[in-house]
């Protein structure tokens, strides 16, 4: 059914010929408020929705077709600097208008919150990705929503941490122990990454691409060279995909060994801690034998990988490979089997179906709740429809679901290292990317730890015009709010943790 | 066989009594560090070095590949406690701030105030290329492009991010 709605409104608009591999279709107002009608009635969900300021400027959104894996990108040219609100129906938009706003100067009509987001009254410049920026100007300061109510207290924090974490800003309302209300700022971290895309050559993109969030740095840069490859029409040789499959399916086991190590950890069980730290640190350090770097960065380039493995490398990994099933067998008997562990994570930040799937939230925290999607089984996601692999969903959505999500992600990661080692295909490892003179539109999705990734990317005469970047955070961090709501304060950072959406991705 | 719930535990605990700890020998102290330290810590500043030091880290605009790493050195294989360094909470408990970052203009304010809360003598050290001058992200509108010029720097760890053991090396010249 979903997949008849994308018809009907690719039906209503003009589709763009330059724009791969899936479609992009202008369309006028009318079919811009009938898309976010469907999103509001779940017939589909929000991918993506951003924003380019060449003249006139126009407002993207991408569409996904949830049971049959369509992508498709609207687009509304706003010759007046206007556009209806998206969020204004389908609250999971807000945040990503209140972006557009500040970083474009655009208006969001009927946008319900309209405080500025990213944009905290400091920059040199506003509406930076505007051609022509003006001057900064004070904000006011930034206006909390309100809890109102006897004995309620507020807790600000952040943000400096107390933790090594990234910063953000995050406002608690409590009834005792009780939160009742969680409101996040963020953008502490942004560094203005888009507009240092504008203009730089392919291959710096994708190292700024990798630079987004750290701990994902293989699926963005992945992310932004398939974008750029589908622009440009090159086409990447199959040991290189299977290459990035690798570096992707290592970078998953890594974060995910780390995080089921820092809830328990959160959980004040410091032994797994320790144990899956351990692990970790022996995956990052085959990372660095095989390619280079113990987080993988800058080894995708455009066109395929930056070099190939040694041989040694390559059958390291495999010993790899069981010392991780290994230790993930018996470390994962310990978290079963340890009741005051569980006591802290069953039941605690309990996420609805409904939720995931109104806000399509992506990776661990989608799955943990319900929600099947995983990017590697969209079409066109080479290695993947070569290699078998289940897609472990749950359904409590508690901390105890995320922590199984991510132990269940990683025996199918580690199977899939099997299958890609076994048929790593032979031949070259990179294209010849010459994107010189090439002008063209793409677009990437990666499952990267966390989420799903998106990059779009507008390329003109070799050179980047345009790249948005979409962590799969957008969708995951208004629904901590959610999670932690009637939870005690004590339980936030397990929450988060269980969470662990990226700053950095968010912010850029 | 009858369960036992307690039986994995006791397992890693048995096998860490007889194999011994993870932890891996100290790599040797950098050079570059130590040179950097006795150009700019004074005299009195670096009779405090030397001693157990407490570390409080800021993360003012990283992308967060820098905390990874960081992170690193709390793991059994590096264990940075056991030099006496350690990461404190506050910055009023501490004697060594470790920023990450090209310092965003939206974490400027909090950066300074971090600075300010944190007791004398302190020192400060910029980890990565991104807080020691702003690496890929400066020219944006968005940072400051690196922590020099915000706040005194006493020793710069660069890397993008440096390794756990380019971390240590750097550290450990603070103790030297
Ligand atoms: S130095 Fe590199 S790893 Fe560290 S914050 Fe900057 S970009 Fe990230």
């Amino acid at each position: 059914m979903s997949d008849a709605i994308l018809h009907e409104l690719m039906g209503a608009g003009r589709v763009v010929a330059a724009h791969r591999p899936w479609p992009r279709v202008e369309v006028d107002r009318a079919v811009w408020q009938l898309a976010a009608a469907h999103l509001k009635d779940g017939k589909l969900t929000c991918f993506g929705l951003w924003a380019e300021s060449q003249e006139p400027p126009h407002v993207h959104l991408a569409l996904l077709a949830e049971t049959t894996h369509q992508v498709v990108v609207l687009t509304l040219a706003c010759p007046d600097g206007r556009f209806p609100s998206i969020g204004a129906v389908h609250p999971p938009a807000l945040r990503l208008e209140r972006a557009i706003q500040d970083l474009h100067g655009l208006t969001a009509e009927g946008l319900p919150d309209s405080r500025p987001w990213l944009d905290h009254g400091r920059w040199t410049v506003r509406h930076p990705m505007k051609p022509t920026a003006s001057a900064a100007q004070p904000l006011l300061p930034y206006a909390f929503l309100p809890a109102t109510g006897d004995g309620l207290h507020q807790i600000p924090v952040g943000p400096v941490h107390a933790g090594i974490i990234e910063p953000g800003h995050f406002r608690f309302t409590a009834n005792g122990e009780t939160v009742v209300r969680l409101e996040p700022r963020l953008g502490y971290v942004h560094r203005g990454l888009e507009s240092l895309m504008q203009g730089a050559e392919v291959g710096h993109g994708a190292k700024l691409a990798g630079r987004a969030s750290g701990d994902s740095t293989v699926a963005y840069a992945i992310a932004f060279c398939k974008a750029a490859e589908a622009a440009a029409g090159i086409v990447v040789p199959p040991r290189a995909l299977w290459l990035r499959a690798l570096a992707a399916e290592i970078e998953r086991i890594a974060n995910h060994c780390g995080d089921i190590g820092a809830i328990c950890n959160d959980a004040s069980f410091t032994l797994l801690f320790m144990e899956f730290g351990v692990v970790r640190e022996r995956v990052l350090r085959a990372a660095r034998a095989c390619f280079g770097h113990r987080l993988m960065m800058d080894f995708v380039v455009p066109g395929g990988v930056a070099a190939d493995p040694s041989a040694d490398s390559l059958i390291d990994l495999r010993s790899l490979r069981a010392y991780v099933a290994k230790q993930l067998k018996n470390l994962t008997q310990i978290y079963d089997t340890t009741a005051s562990l569980q006591d802290r994570t069953v039941g605690t930040g309990i996420v609805s179906t409904e939720l995931v799937h109104q806000y399509g939230a992506g990776g661990v925290v989608g799955r943990a709740s319900g929600r099947t999607f995983d990017a590697r089984r969209l079409p066109l996601q080479a290695p993947y429809d070569h290699l078998q692999f289940a897609v472990p969903v749950l359904k409590a959505g508690d901390v105890n679901a995320r922590v199984w999500v991510r132990i269940q992600e990683v025996e199918q990661s580690l199977n899939l290292l099997d299958q890609l080692l076994g048929d790593l295909p032979d031949g070259p490892v990179c294209a010849d990317a010459n994107f010189s003179g090439m002008s063209g539109q793409g677009i990437g999705v990666v499952e990267g730890f966390r989420g799903d990734v998106l990059a779009w990317l507008r390329l003109d005469h070799g050179r980047i015009a345009r790249c948005h970047l979409r962590d799969p955070s957008w969708f995951q961090w208004p629904l901590l709010e959610a999670a932690i709501e009637g939870n005690i304060v004590a339980d936030f950072p397990l929450c988060n943790k269980s969470f662990n959406c990226s700053y950095a991705g968010h912010d850029l | 066989m009858t369960y036992d719930p307690g039986a994995a535990m006791r397992n890693i605990v048995l096998r860490n009594l007889f194999r011994g700890p993870y932890t891996e020998p100290s790599p040797p102290v950098a050079d570059e560090a130590l040179k950097q330290l006795a150009a700019s810590v004074n005299q009195a500043a670096m009779r405090r070095l030397g001693r157990s030091l407490s570390i409080r880290e800021v993360d003012a605009g990283s992308c967060n590949g820098c905390e990874l790493e960081i992170h690193a050195l709390n793991n059994a294989i590096y264990d940075l406690e056991r030099f006496g360094l350690r990461f404190v909470a506050s910055p009023r408990h501490a004697d060594v701030l470790l920023v990450t970052g090209p310092v965003t203009k939206n974490m400027r304010e909090a950066l300074e105030r971090t600075y300010r809360a944190t007791p004398d003598p302190k020192w400060v050290v910029a980890v990565g290329d991104c807080a020691i001058s702003g690496g890929l992200f400066s020219g944006s509108y968005a940072v400051e492009g690196g922590i020099k010029g915000i706040i005194p720097v006493d020793l710069n760890i660069p890397g993008c991010p440096p390794t756990p053991e380019q971390l240590l090396r750097g550290l450990l010249a603070l103790l030297s």
